[in-house]
């Protein structure tokens, strides 16, 4: 089988975001770049899938500038076999990612899609699904379990959803995006980063895609989210039930 | 005819507080808004959603809709935003919605705004203020497509209040073949609890690493009960497996703002506060006074949660 992986470049997760006064976007100067989470756990993902003895090829895409590509080394030390990077040089709504994703899937005709379930940076949790409608196929949003069935025909996928846990069935193809609790990704090895090194990565100008790129959604203006000064300490917890009393009146 | 259509969430026969949420975005907008309820014999939540002022109650009814199913939910919603001609589309921003509302954006070849903090009105122009980066920054964008799409955060709009009239309920036979949708439905595995739920809770308790395990949490649930709140907890406390996933409070978890918020033995990472920063009162009770949850906590106790906690039971007992 092959499965198609998403691997989107990110800031780093950890560290502090600052708007920029103009409020034209973030301040980007002295930012490290990771892999999405939710994408490296897509990543994971497929290579359990193929350690569980299915053939599969796993082939990463991200969509991105040329920097992308770092991202793409990351999944491909991880165990990926080859990566593609469609190149784009300005932001894109999820709307016009999931239009770029349909064109890959159309060309590699994947078994499986796997995907993050957002991305941490724009946190739309968006084109996973988007991408499910274009392409007609079934959607498990918020993966924490997937199993292949039916010889590999089908997956059976449990969903993190508000109240429990849900286990649905899908027909393949179709498209999973991960949750946090579906594995613990494992580290590259020093060697397996290497060899990714020489592995196949294909660089595709978006243009060369032949699709409709106008986003859906226009940025007005960044600003920064209302600020929380910190209080006080207390001493002791007399101190904190009277202040929750008598000066919040909560309790 | 309504501009807005909310798909309105329902569970056990009863409506979902956060959907009321929807109905005030909805409202600032302005020209009216309709409600649609999905599902298998969901006449009795459709009358209860009559009441908060929609023009028209929606109900699209039958076996196909019995458990929630992206592609036949998603056909069948697409179906009435054609039929009525819908500008608008919001829910609110739970599980549910999230998964299904892209599935439809998409089908309109439309622009979506997700997790929506505030809705801004000048004239025919409408901007959605929306969190990325874990809500550090606050993204205000318009969405250019005919049909806009949106999730709507529950914690920042009040809920919406009874109209003192009644919509009309009206079935949409939507047309969905659900041999079509390749999808099976197998379980759902529910977190039993006798709690008030996380996102609507007045006080939140949450659990982090400090918790150390599920006693930790047995202790937290003492002082739930004490204040009949609802458990939260941080990432590594569901990582660890200590509490069900659906109790976990961030960035990509539950977004909670309840008046009153206690971390126990939380370190507040960014993608943690994210989730409860709206919250009205911030306790928060660490043994490091470093801890960065001190930088958003209204009082700080200093102290090792299974110290302070029975002192804190004892103390609110002796205080009644």
């Amino acid at each position: 089988m092959k499965i198609l992986v998403t691997a989107k470049r990110v800031t780093d997760p950890d560290m502090k975001i600052k708007v920029k006064p103009d409020g034209t976007g973030i301040v980007t100067d002295g930012m490290n770049y990771k892999i999405n989470p939710f994408c490296e756990i897509a990543v994971e993902e497929a290579l359990r899938i193929r350690e569980k003895g299915n053939q599969a090829e796993i082939v990463v895409v991200g969509i991105g500038p040329k920097e992308a590509a770092t991202e793409l080394r990351t999944a491909l030390a991880m165990g990926a076999d080859r990566a593609i990077l469609v190149l784009i040089d300005k932001y894109y709504d999820s709307t016009v990612v999931a239009k770029i994703l349909k064109k890959i899937v159309e060309e590699e005709k994947p078994d499986l899609i796997l995907t993050g379930k957002q991305a941490v940076d724009d946190d739309s949790n968006q084109a996973s699904q988007m991408l499910a409608a274009l392409l007609g196929y079934p959607q498990a949003c918020f993966a924490s379990k997937i199993e292949l069935t039916d010889g590999g025909k089908k997956a059976k996928v449990t969903r993190e959803v508000d109240g429990g846990l849900e286990t649905i069935q899908v027909e393949l193809p179709a498209i999973v995006s991960a949750d946090l609790r579906l594995n613990e990704p494992r580290y590259p090895t020093v060697p397996n980063i290497l060899k990714a090194k020489k592995k196949p990565l294909k660089e595709v100008p978006v243009d060369s895609l032949g699709i409709d790129v106008t986003p859906k959604t226009e940025f007005v203006k960044m600003t920064e989210p209302p600020t929380r000064k910190a209080g006080i300490k207390v001493p002791d917890v007399a101190t904190l039930v009277d202040k929750l009393k008598n000066e919040s009146k909560v309790l | 005819m309504a501009k807005v259509l909310i798909i309105a969430e329902h569970s056990k026969g009863q409506i979902k507080k956060a959907t009321l949420s929807s109905v005030t975005a909805a409202n600032k907008i302005g020209g009216g808004f309709s409600l649609v309820v999905l599902g298998k014999d969901v006449k009795g939540v459709a009358d209860a959603y009559a009441k908060f002022g929609a023009e028209k109650v929606f109900v699209i009814d039958g076996d196909v809709f019995k458990n929630y199913i992206a592609e036949n939910y998603a056909e069948a919603v697409a179906q009435l935003i054609k039929a009525q001609n819908f500008e608008f589309v919001f829910g609110s921003a739970t599980a549910f919605t999230k998964d299904l509302i892209p599935r439809i954006a998409a089908k309109f070849d439309a622009g979506m705004a997700s997790e929506v903090l505030a809705v801004e009105v000048s004239g025919s122009d409408v901007v959605f203020a929306r969190p990325m980066w874990a809500g550090n920054a606050i993204a205000h964008i318009k969405i250019t497509s005919p049909v806009k799409f949106a999730t709507i955060r529950a914690t920042e709009f009040d809920h919406a209040k009874e109209s003192g009239a009644v919509s009309p309920v009206e079935n949409f036979a939507a047309n969905v073949d659900p041999a079509k949708a390749k999808v099976e439905y197998l379980e759902f595995a529910e977190t039993k609890s006798e709690r008030p739920e996380l996102t609507e809770a007045r006080v939140v308790i949450s659990g982090g690493r400090g918790a150390k395990g599920p006693e930790g949490f047995k202790m937290i649930e003492e002082l739930a009960d004490l204040l009949n709140a609802a458990i939260g907890a941080s990432r590594a406390a569901v990582d660890s497996g200590w509490v069900p996933n659906d109790l976990q409070v961030g960035q990509t978890g539950k977004i909670v703002a309840p008046e009153l918020y206690i971390a126990c033995g939380i370190s507040g990472a960014i993608q943690h506060i994210a989730g409860m920063k709206g919250s009205k009162v911030i306790v928060a009770i660490n043994k490091d006074e470093e801890a960065p949850i001190f930088q958003v906590a209204d009082y700080g106790l200093v102290a090792d949660m299974f110290k302070a906690i029975p002192e804190l039971v004892s103390a609110i007992k002796a205080s009644r």
